[in-house]
């Protein structure tokens, strides 16, 4: 097993606006952002349990970046949000199982 | 050139006071600082209040006020207390006639009011000059008289008025992160992409640089492009620190919307110039056709009464889940048979803190954990709603047993009273832009003295 965040420098997530949520994953190396470019949306998309078409993806080989940016599940500050600034997103994907 | 000087993230963060001392030596054009932005939730604007200590504002702002002196030159502010609301701008304009009186200063200060009244965003609705941004809630006029507050963000032009009454310090409501920071430099020529792009990289301080906390930093715009260089010695900037720094709470890093068009950075280069500033150049703007400002509103939301019970015996911690949903069907029941409620007025909502409070169904870790705090979050149409039925939670938050036939068991309460009124709660409401004709048509200016 290969947890996407072992392999990375820092997975960061965090509001971009009330109604988004972007994730950056610095991946340090170009080893590592070509593991990580290679993940496939629809893992991201089950990950957050949105629509593929909905994320936007932006793999920036001169940062060795990898970005995910999507509409927020709930928006910020209503009532059933439970991370008002979009802090714990990012968890998710430090914590996937890059071997799966 | 055009040196602009940025003290801090946001006013009420702190910044390193010898870095603002060198930064004014440096003998800087103008100084500017963000007052706030969404990022603290809807409450804020809701209300129209600052998030920040007024007795840290007061001081961290009258720093300011005194290094602007020295330097001899305009102090700008955006998003005055936290949401740019026109009582969150009338609040620190307070606090700055204080620091006059009491420091003996008089000052010129242009306020910039951003606050949008409702009838003239449903006149704009109703001609068809608000827009929907993705993904936008449905809206229509009793939506928009419900808000409590409005707000339209202001660009580089409001500032630039701003600026033009000649004033020492602009006070403003509502503007875009970057707007105060892009204004001087528009104003004197500079290459317009170069000066959005280095507002964007310097509207939260030295965040774009090795040391964060650090705070001040100075960013210099010129015909081509702009450099940026922390006045803190123990902060670097750094190609990868500058350019990463569009990541930062934007869902596209290589684009930005702005009143009046947008940035486009796709093409930019980050140069080192040495090991702590760099230079970037080949940054873009493209002008729209139509001048928009982004409309940002909270709306009343109920009121919240909350209570917390620690879970520790390893049984009732296994079978959290069966517990809190028998608890949260006992206590609807409870609701609906004692009190004059339909379901809609009230919802009751138990998280689990210690095994997905933070992520609910998206939590994909499963590591059994020692304790678990569960969150009763009472959520009602009225306050005393809420309370009341916090109040009927509280037994079984307490007592509840898994089974009928054991005994009687105990959780572990951190408080007493263990109900926590949260008032009334607010939400989001608007993500869309307005249509204008003249920049200043949503805005108000004012020049006024204050001091002895």
């Amino acid at each position: 097993m290969t947890r996407l965040g072992d392999i990375v420098e820092k997975v960061r997530s965090k509001n971009a606006g009330p109604f988004w949520m972007t994730v950056d994953i610095f991946c340090g190396t170009p080893a590592a952002f070509a593991r990580v470019s290679g993940l496939p949306i629809a893992r991201v998309a089950a990950l957050f349990q949105t629509d593929h078409v909905q994320i936007r993806r932006f793999d920036i080989d001169d940062l060795n970046v990898v970005k995910f940016s999507f509409p927020r599940p709930q928006v910020q500050g209503s009532i059933h949000d439970r991370d008002m600034h979009g802090a714990a997103f990012g968890a998710l994907l430090a914590e996937l199982d890059l071997d799966a | 050139m055009v040196k602009v000087l940025i003290p801090s993230g946001a006013l009420g963060l702190g910044y390193d006071k010898a870095a603002l001392d060198r930064g004014i030596a440096a003998g800087p054009d103008i100084i500017a600082i963000d007052g706030g932005s969404t990022d603290s939730g809807p409450s804020y604007l809701g209300r129209g209040v600052s998030k920040y200590s007024r007795a840290s504002t007061r001081v961290e702002w009258q720093g300011l006020i005194e290094a602007r002196a020295r330097a001899g030159v305009p102090l700008v502010l955006g998003t005055a207390g936290t949401c740019g609301a026109d009582s969150a701008v009338d609040w620190l304009v307070g606090i700055t006639r204080e620091i006059a009186e009491t420091t003996g200063q008089r000052l010129k200060i242009a306020v910039l009011k951003s606050g949008q009244a409702p009838e003239v965003v449903t006149a704009a609705l109703r001609a068809g000059r608000i827009t929907p941004l993705a993904p936008a809630p449905e809206i229509d006029e009793a939506l928009i008289h419900s808000c409590t507050n409005i707000v339209a963000l202001a660009g580089a032009e409001q500032i630039a008025a701003a600026l033009a009454t000649g004033a020492d310090i602009v006070i403003a409501g509502r503007t875009t992160d970057t707007a105060i920071i892009a204004a001087r430099p528009l104003i004197d020529g500079c290459n317009p992409g170069g000066a959005w792009h280095g507002a964007k990289i310097g509207e939260c301080g030295a965040i774009c640089t090795t040391n964060p906390a650090s705070g001040v930093i100075q960013v210099d715009f010129d015909a081509e492009g702009f450099t940026i260089q922390p006045m803190s010695d123990k902060a670097r900037a750094t190609p990868h620190t500058v350019s990463a720094h569009m990541l930062y709470e934007n869902s596209d890093p290589f684009i930005l919307y702005e009143p009046g068009g947008h940035l486009d950075v796709t093409g930019s280069t980050y140069a080192a110039l040495d090991n702590r500033s760099v230079r970037v150049t080949g940054s873009k703007w493209v002008p729209s056709e139509r001048y928009t400002v982004k409309l940002e509103g909270a709306r009343k939301a109920g009121y919240q009464t909350i209570a917390l019970a620690l879970v520790r015996d390893p049984r009732y911690v296994a079978a959290v889940q069966d517990w809190c949903d028998d608890i949260h069907r006992r206590t609807t029941e409870k609701v609906l048979a004692r009190l004059a409620v339909s379901p809609e007025d009230f919802s009751i909502e138990l998280r689990q803190i210690g095994r997905n409070a933070t992520l609910g169904p998206l939590e994909t870790n499963e590591t059994p954990p020692t304790e678990i705090g569960v969150l009763g979050i009472v959520t009602a149409r009225t306050e005393a709603m809420a309370e009341e039925i916090g109040k009927m939670l509280n037994p079984y938050l307490l007592h509840h047993s898994l089974q009928e036939e054991e005994e009687m068991p105990t959780f572990a309460f951190p408080f007493s009273p263990a109900e926590i009124q949260r008032g009334e709660i607010y939400e989001f409401c608007l993500n869309h832009v307005m249509q204008l004709d003249d920049p200043m048509e949503a805005f108000r200016l004012e020049v006024i003295e204050v001091g002895p």
